[in-house]
């Protein structure tokens, strides 16, 4: 925190870099985000772009997870959680008192840091999320939406023979593409991914990294990470926070290789993180 | 080297201390162990102690004495029309029928006072048995069939050796003239112990011989399954409500202490406000299962609710946060994903409750469940007992019969406790999930 306010006094706390997009999935402008009297989140604008993988980098605590929870409305659940500004998704403001987070869900999936399958079969994980949205109209139809979600998490030639196997039995690496599959299969417009690798080795690592850019032709994404190679692999566009700051947003090549704030240099350089 | 050996000196000192004080731990490991283990022996003994008390004192209950007679059931005196109906065969004089078998048996008992003390040998419900026998089979009508007549308590604590034959006379509850009698019977094959259906098919008795566990049983069963009616749903309600919805502030703070106080309330406070509030208020009948099943729902609700809300606890957020990030509303995800996922912890917990209500005493005497009742209850508004305040009562009798019949109702209860807490391990161990 000391280093923090030191910070902050020496160093401009606006964005650098052109947090907007054209024609953006999702259009964040002027977001705070409150736990009680601690504000976690300071003024972000940031946009995420249709059929790109955006990635949120930063020191631990500096409110990346705060901000992406923000972007579906999880942060609902937490008690004294509070949200101002303003958040779009296609133009239609997300915070709107109408706007009902249950269908919002739906439209913008989340994929958790520790895989979290439902204690149930892999099929049943996959089938969960159409069956209470009434995606489909018989079993036939459910169980080709099931095929098709877990071909595009590239889990179904492992899994195809033991659907009805609980899916807590799989691999780390294979419950979290379970997990993929299971947003996927509500059809979302957004992905939203919080360390989705943290709890994986390298292969399962490479094999999501690889996934998540094929997902990228159907979904808008974004990802928490803290890893900078995975960033610097698998996304677009990079932002940068910190202490509940965006400091610093633009093209993932020119983030890690002319990075124009001194914070955003530290950090990329390793000075702290 | 010179800079190694001032390095590796302390080296070794520390391995030194650490080794001395390691033979002081393991030794401090070894004695704590040890007073453990005593520690689950003594309380292995004291069961054990109670359990062969009991077992002791109450097996003999299981079987009862019977006399066999010849008895001759003439149809003059029970259907003299032949009408062969129900109603006439039911009421025909079966204790003079008895009467006169003993007589026929014992031809020399002529005196006025003999001939009461032979009566009184067998029970007074056996007219009531013999009754009951003619009328489920009417072909005996007619003939002299040997039945087997339900003894008197005090013959049956004779043969079972509670009362001791080699006391003198004027110590002893049975006087020689009936001995000589029981001897007799005895000599020829008359008397035999057989097993006691009668504990378990009749309400309690003032007569030792004809009093059993089915109306307790009744009672308990009736009181148990409203009380889980009631309080289950109530508690998991309640418990989902707090965990899951209420927003944590001051006023549930409140309310998680009056649940945490209320579990830790006397028993004999919730009888007494069901007095006040249920019967005197509201005009719930006394001495029924409904009223207990009231009290009792009151009592058992901390304990529901504190084990349900444990078992909501322990199911991991991740999983209501996949849940809701599907899309899923927060009444979904509670149906869906976390009751079924706490449902094994909170029946276990529930079971523990009802076990806990199955052995309440105290509560139900201040609403009347104490009340002399011979008639098993067949509803929920009848008057009944409940199988611990029998426990209570026939603790309280002082005939020599009632001793063992404590003890067998004690060793019915304690199986049904011991069934209940054994469901409650397996279902735990059955649904025990790692995340
Ligand atoms: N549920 C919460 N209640 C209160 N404070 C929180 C909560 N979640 C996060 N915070 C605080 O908000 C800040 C940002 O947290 P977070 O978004 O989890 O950071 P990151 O994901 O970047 O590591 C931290 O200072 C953290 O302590
Ligand atoms: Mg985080």
């Amino acid at each position: 925190m000391r280093s923090g306010e030191l910070a902050r006094s020496q160093e401009s706390r606006e964005t650098v870099g052109d947090y907007s997009v054209p024609d953006a999935r999702m259009r964040c402008r002027d977001v705070e985000v409150w736990y009680g009297d601690k504000r976690a989140i300071h003024g972000v604008s940031l946009d995420l772009g249709r059929n790109e993988v955006l990635s949120m980098i930063g020191p631990s605590g500096c409110g990346k997870s705060t901000f992406l929870r923000c972007l579906n409305r999880m942060n609902d659940t937490i008690d004294g959680c509070r949200v101002s500004g303003s958040i779009q998704l296609d133009g239609e403001e997300i915070y709107d008192r109408a706007l009902d987070p249950v269908p919002l869900r739906a439209r913008v999936g989340m994929v958790f840091q520790k895989p979290n399958p439902f204690p149930k079969s892999i099929y049943e994980n996959v089938a969960y999320g159409p069956r209470i949205h009434g995606l489909t109209n018989n079993k036939t139809e459910l169980d080709a939406l099931v095929e098709t979600s877990l071909r595009k998490a590239g889990l179904w030639d492992e899994v195809k023979d033991r659907l009805d196997a609980p899916g807590t039995g799989l691999s780390g690496g294979q419950q979290q593409r379970l997990c993929i599959a299971r947003t996927i299969a509500v059809s979302p417009e957004v992905i939203l991914m919080d360390e989705p690798c943290s709890a994986l080795d390298p292969i399962a690592t490479a094999i999501i990294e690889e996934l998540i850019d094929e997902l990228r032709a159907n979904y808008s994404i974004a990802i928490v990470t803290h890893s900078m190679q995975q960033a610097a692999r698998v996304s677009q566009r990079t932002a940068y926070f910190h202490l509940g700051d965006l400091i610093e947003v633009g093209e993932t090549n020119q983030i890690f290789t002319n990075p124009q704030h001194r914070l955003t240099e530290d950090y990329i350089t390793g000075r702290f993180g | 080297m010179t800079d190694q050996t001032p390095a590796s000196a302390p080296n070794q000192r520390t391995i030194d201390a650490v080794n001395t004080s390691l033979k002081r731990r393991r030794a401090k490991e070894r004695r704590f162990r040890r007073l453990g283990a005593a520690a689950v022996a003594l309380g292995l003994l004291f069961v054990a102690l109670l359990f062969t008390d009991i077992i002791a004192k109450g097996h003999t209950a299981f079987q009862q004495t019977y006399i066999k007679l010849p008895v001759a059931l003439e149809r003059a005196q029970i259907d003299p029309e032949g009408s062969g109906s129900a109603e006439v065969i039911a009421r025909a004089n079966y204790l003079g029928i008895i009467r006169a078998a003993l007589r026929e048996h014992f031809p020399e008992v002529t005196a006025r006072r003999d001939k009461r003390a032979l009566y009184q040998m067998v029970s007074v419900g056996a007219p009531q048995l013999l009754r009951d026998r003619v009328l489920a089979d009417p072909a005996l009508i007619g003939t002299t069939a040997e039945v087997w007549l339900l003894a008197d308590d005090d013959i049956d604590m004779v043969v079972k050796g509670y009362i001791d034959r080699d006391l003198p006379e004027s110590e002893r509850r049975v006087k020689d003239r009936t001995l000589g009698w029981i001897e007799r019977l005895e000599a020829e094959g008359r008397i035999a112990k057989r097993f006691n259906t009668i504990f378990f098919t009749n309400g309690t008795s003032r007569e030792p011989e004809l009093a059993g566990i089915a109306g307790a049983l009744a009672g308990s069963f009736y009181t148990l399954a409203l009380t889980l009616l009631l309080s289950f749903p109530i508690g998991v309600g309640a418990a989902i409500y707090l965990e899951e919805f209420a927003p944590k502030n001051r006023w549930t703070d409140v309310i998680e202490v009056n649940i945490n106080n209320l579990a830790a309330v006397p028993s004999i406070v919730f009888g007494l406000l069901g007095l006040a509030v249920f019967i005197g208020i509201f005009g719930v009948p006394r001495s029924t299962p409904l009223v207990a099943a009231l009290v009792l729902t009151l009592m058992t609700l901390p304990t529901i609710i504190i084990s349900s809300r444990a078992a909501l606890k322990s199911v991991p957020p991740s999983i209501r946060e996949a849940a809701l990030g599907v899309g899923a509303s927060p009444l979904q995800t509670q149906f869906h994903h976390v009751l079924p996922l706490a449902l094994p912890g909170m029946l276990t917990g529930a079971i523990i409750g009802m076990a806990q209500a199955l052995g309440e005493t105290a509560p139900l005497l201040m609403i009347g469940m104490i009340a002399f009742i011979v008639d098993v209850p067949a509803g929920f508004t009848d008057p009944a007992t409940v199988l611990p305040v029998q426990i209570f009562l026939w603790a309280d009798s002082p005939e020599r019969g009632f001793v063992e019949r404590t003890s067998a109702a004690i060793m019915v209860l304690l199986a049904f406790l011991i069934l209940m807490n054994l469901a409650a391990v397996l279902l735990r161990r059955r649904f025990e999930r790692r995340w």
